[in-house]
């Protein structure tokens, strides 16, 4: 499949800012709101499957600055770590512990704390699992 | 604990070398460790009093009766005496057998990695932790005898070890847990007391059998024997370590711990005997006609192991303190041969005795060591062999019942020893060269080759020299562990004119008689080999093993996702079907209560979306159809009011829209005329498997186990976790670690697809022909 679509490939560049920052709305109202680590992985892998459709998985590539198999471990990795931030400082494994809230600007009130660490290593995993899929095909494929 | 860092220490230190990759000089100081723990087990030793224990304990795993006991008294200490301070002169020895070896730091890893599990073994407490360390020894071992595993040979000869010695450790395991059931305790100490309680077990004969049998298997007892002249397929330094003092040892240690819980009984004494008394025959036979030296010693090595089994079979006081001077002796002298044959291969090139001859001059070191390890060995006095070879003399001479029998038995075993003790130790360098070897082009190799066997061979003949010492330090205490009683410990050289003397004497000229007839022994060689034995029957049941799992991989594993598909399909399907009839589960028909209009339009849809995908023809008709169906399914969620399920659906089926469009072309068409019964075969399956599936829709909702859990995740997901989104919240923190299971899946999953998209051409080429 040599063909090149014009509009995909230019489509995609404009798209991919609005979807990296719509994939991280969507992660960080999870808690409260539909949404969370997987939907925003999903949505966040979107953008860059889109240029990897237009103008093939190097640019894609490029355009991530990883590779999907980093974002797989950073995600694993994070995951693990709000894991043993449970067993060391809490009950055990994986239990939730929490910073105190406080407030920002524009967020509101803010309250950290591992479950939403651990989102964030579901919202890589996710990611770097499709893209990891998707470019590998694409690869066979051209 | 104490006795368990030890352990750890050694265990540590492998992975210190691993990292390192120490080299030359460093590698010798290496040895330090092991040294300065055997001085510091000696210091402890030398505070017990004859048939005192001292004992540690640390909780591990309670409730399976697991836990870190370990054990220090008269018997563990020496072997733990010998593992240590044999394993530091090794460590010396390696530094310069292997030296410049580019896997330095391998081999020192699995060297400490074994010693570490080897002083596991000789100081554990526990059944469970005594089992642990041994199968340790087992793998070290099985890495250290394939150390150089670029050869097929090799890594075959280490997996029939791995393999006979790792299968009859399941036999030991069950014999353990059994055993630890009887006796009402996993502590081996407090387990001394309830002999009798085992003795009078309907268990016993299983609990023996097994037991026996995991020694036996290690210890290298006929039939299990074939596997240890084969290990010596390892590097020297291994061999020297593990057939010496420690791995081969394992069985006669564990033996001779159960003595005072098992024996008492024929089946212990009668088995052992006769095994070890087999064992010591063939292995002496067998090593009569071996040409080359590490063989040789193999052989005897065998040899001696029948003769401390047969000696814990007899099980007198005087049997088993025999047995005690024996292992003792054997491991000084025999360590130090292996090292000088490793040295004579190291520096001439060769290790075939009918080659070698008349290295004295040029390597009058190692000649030293050699000739008093083989004196030791031979029984010479006044060397520590002669003690324990009067004692097994002794032993025999005393016997109630079958002396005639045993006596004779060692006496052919002790003269075919002897024999081969001046093959491996004297020949090389006193003998005239054959077939033009020039001994000249061999030269003494550094000290670190010739230092370690002279160090353990001038060990062998102090021991000889001060049996006094020798007998209050070491084998009184042992042999009062491992009897159970104080045992009158004074061991001599001379002990005036008796029948064992005489049998000595016997021992001496018979053994010489054989030693000069080696050569025509050695023209045997190929028609002694030639003898089916074991071996052949273990390289069949090999053959069979894999050619049977060769098969039914073939015909489990099609490769082809269709056949997956089905069976899990009808497996489940069946399952599902088997429970509804046989059980009469069928849910009850609710009639049309809560029946609404959108929701059956939707499902409507659906449904029929799934059946055009199932009878279209063309492959991008079958995915249209495909993505109307999970369109569906997310407006259902959405619906019934799941938003979360919903957009996930959405994307998921966007994604799989794009990974089909990017497939699509690569795939083979779709089988155009699948036969009739095969069509047949697919709808049922799937009409049966569909139709279950709503029926246990059906079910779940008209039966309730339990509460049901959705009302408290609601109710506590705000004050408890802190998020109004329940789906979240029982995603990433009340089922975390689920999810995190799931995430470990996906990542394992995205390799997978790599894997299988980066197969060789060739393959490719194949499966699309």
């Amino acid at each position: 499949m040599t063909t090149h679509s014009f509009l995909l490939s230019r489509m995609a560049r404009v798209i991919l800012p609005w979807m990296v920052a719509l994939s991280l709305i969507v992660f960080y109202r999870g808690h409260h709101l539909p949404g969370g680590g997987f939907i925003g992985g999903l949505l966040g892998a979107m953008g860059f499957v889109l240029i990897a459709l237009g103008d093939g998985a190097n640019a894609a590539r490029r355009a991530l600055h990883f590779e999907p198999v980093t974002l797989l471990t950073v995600g694993l990795s994070l995951a693990l770590l709000a894991g043993l931030v449970g067993l060391l400082f809490g009950p055990s494994f994986l239990s939730g512990m929490w910073l105190p809230a406080f407030s920002l600007p524009l967020l509101g009130e803010v309250h950290l704390g591992t479950p939403l660490l651990f989102d964030a290593g579901v919202f890589l995993t996710v990611m770097g699992f499709s893209l990891k899929v998707v470019f590998a095909l694409k690869e066979v494929d051209s | 604990m104490t006795l368990f860092i030890a352990i750890l220490i050694l265990a540590i230190t492998g992975l210190i070398a691993v990292f390192t990759k120490p080299k030359g000089g460093a590698v010798t100081a290496f040895a330090l460790v092991p040294a300065g723990v055997a001085a510091w087990i000696s210091s402890q030793l030398m505070r017990l009093e004859p048939g005192e224990m001292l004992t540690t304990s640390y909780p591990w795993f309670e409730p399976l009766g697991a836990s870190l006991d370990f054990r220090l008294d008269g018997f563990s200490g020496m072997m733990a005496l010998l593992v240590t301070g044999v394993g530091a002169l090794i460590v010396v020895y390696a530094s310069g057998y292997l030296k410049g070896h580019p896997e330095m730091g391998r081999f020192l890893l699995l060297l400490f990695g074994f010693m570490a599990a080897m002083l596991g073994v000789v100081v554990a407490d526990n059944l469970i932790l005594l089992f642990v360390f041994w199968e340790l020894t087992g793998i070290t071992s099985y890495l250290l005898i394939g150390f150089e595993h670029e050869k097929a040979d090799v890594r075959k000869k280490a997996l029939q070890a791995l393999l006979v010695t790792g299968t009859a450790g399941l036999a030991l395991l069950a014999g353990l847990v059994m055993l630890g059931q009887v006796a009402g305790t996993w502590r081996i100490s407090e387990m001394l007391e309830a002999g009798d309680v085992v003795r009078a077990s309907s268990l016993y004969p299983a609990i023996t059998i097994l037991v026996m049998l995991g020694a036996m298997a290690k210890s290298a007892q006929v039939p299990l024997h074939f596997w240890l002249p084969n290990a010596m397929a390892a590097p020297t330094p291994v061999s020297a370590f593990l057939h010496s003092a420690t791995m081969v040892k394992a069985g006669v240690f564990l033996l001779a711990l159960f003595s005072p819980i098992l024996s008492g009984t024929s089946l212990w004494h009668g088995t052992l005997t006769v095994a070890g008394a087999v064992t010591l025959l063939t292995g002496a036979t067998l090593g009569l006609v071996q040409t080359d030296l590490k063989r040789i010693l193999a052989y005897t090595t065998l040899a001696v192991l029948g003769m401390l089994t047969m000696l814990i079979g007899i099980g007198t006081d005087l049997a088993l303190k025999s047995m005690v001077v024996f292992l003792l002796g054997h491991a000084l002298y025999k360590a130090a041969l292996f090292m000088v044959a490793g040295t004579v291969d190291h520096e001439t090139g060769t290790r075939d005795a009918r080659i070698l001859g008349g290295l004295r001059k040029a390597m009058p070191f190692t000649a030293t060591a050699a000739m008093l390890a083989a004196f030791s060995k031979a029984g010479f006095p006044p060397f520590l062999g002669f003690i324990g070879k009067e004692y097994v003399y002794k032993t025999g001479t005393a016997l109630d019942s079958f002396a005639p029998v045993l006596v004779t038995i060692a006496l052919v075993g002790n003269i075919l020893l002897f024999a081969l003790a001046l093959k491996a130790g004297w020949h090389p360098f006193w003998a005239k060269p054959q077939h033009g070897l020039k001994p000249v082009s061999a030269h003494e190799g550094p000290i670190t080759l010739w230092g370690p066997p002279l160090l353990l061979a001038v060990a062998g003949l102090a021991c000889g020299m001060f049996p006094g010492w020798v007998s209050r330090a070491l084998v009184g205490p042992a042999a009062t562990i491992i009897t159970g009683v104080p045992v009158e410990t004074e061991l001599a050289l001379w002990h005036g004119f008796n029948v064992p003397l005489g049998l000595s004497a016997l021992t001496m000229i018979g053994g010489i008689l054989v030693y000069r007839s080696r050569r025509l022994i050695w023209l045997k060689q190929d028609m002694v080999e030639s003898v089916q034995g074991p071996l052949s029957v273990y390289e069949r049941f090999m053959t069979n093993v894999v050619g049977w799992a060769k098969s039914s991989t073939r015909s489990i594993q099609t490769g082809a996702l269709r056949h997956y598909v089905f069976v899990v399909m009808a497996a489940t399907a069946a399952l599902m079907w088997w429970k509804f009839v046989r059980f009469a589960g069928w849910p009850e028909w609710s009639g049309f209560e809560g029946f609404a209009i959108a929701p059956a339009l939707i499902g409507f849809v659906v449904a029929g979306s799934a059946i055009m995908a199932a009878v279209s023809k063309s492959r991008l008709h079958t995915l249209l159809a495909l993505g109307v169906l999970g369109l569906g399914n997310a407006l259902l969620f959405l619906y019934f009011s799941a938003p979360d399920l919903a957009i996930t659906q959405l994307l998921v089926e966007a994604l799989t829209i794009v990974l089909l469009v990017l497939v699509l072309h690569r795939l083979p068409d779709i089988k155009p005329k699948a036969s009739r019964w095969l069509k047949f075969r697919d709808v049922s399956v799937s009409v049966a498997m569909g139709a279950g599936i709503s029926l246990l829709v059906l079910k779940a909702m008209q039966v309730q186990m339990g509460e049901t859990i959705s009302t408290t995740l609601s109710e506590w997901s705000y004050p408890l976790a802190h998020g109004r989104n329940v789906v979240n919240v029982i995603l990433v923190d009340f089922r975390a670690l689920d999810t995190f299971g799931e995430i470990i899946v996906l990542a394992i999953a995205a390799l997978g697809v790599v894997a299988l998209l980066k197969r060789n051409p060739e393959a490719e080429k194949e499966d699309s022909a």
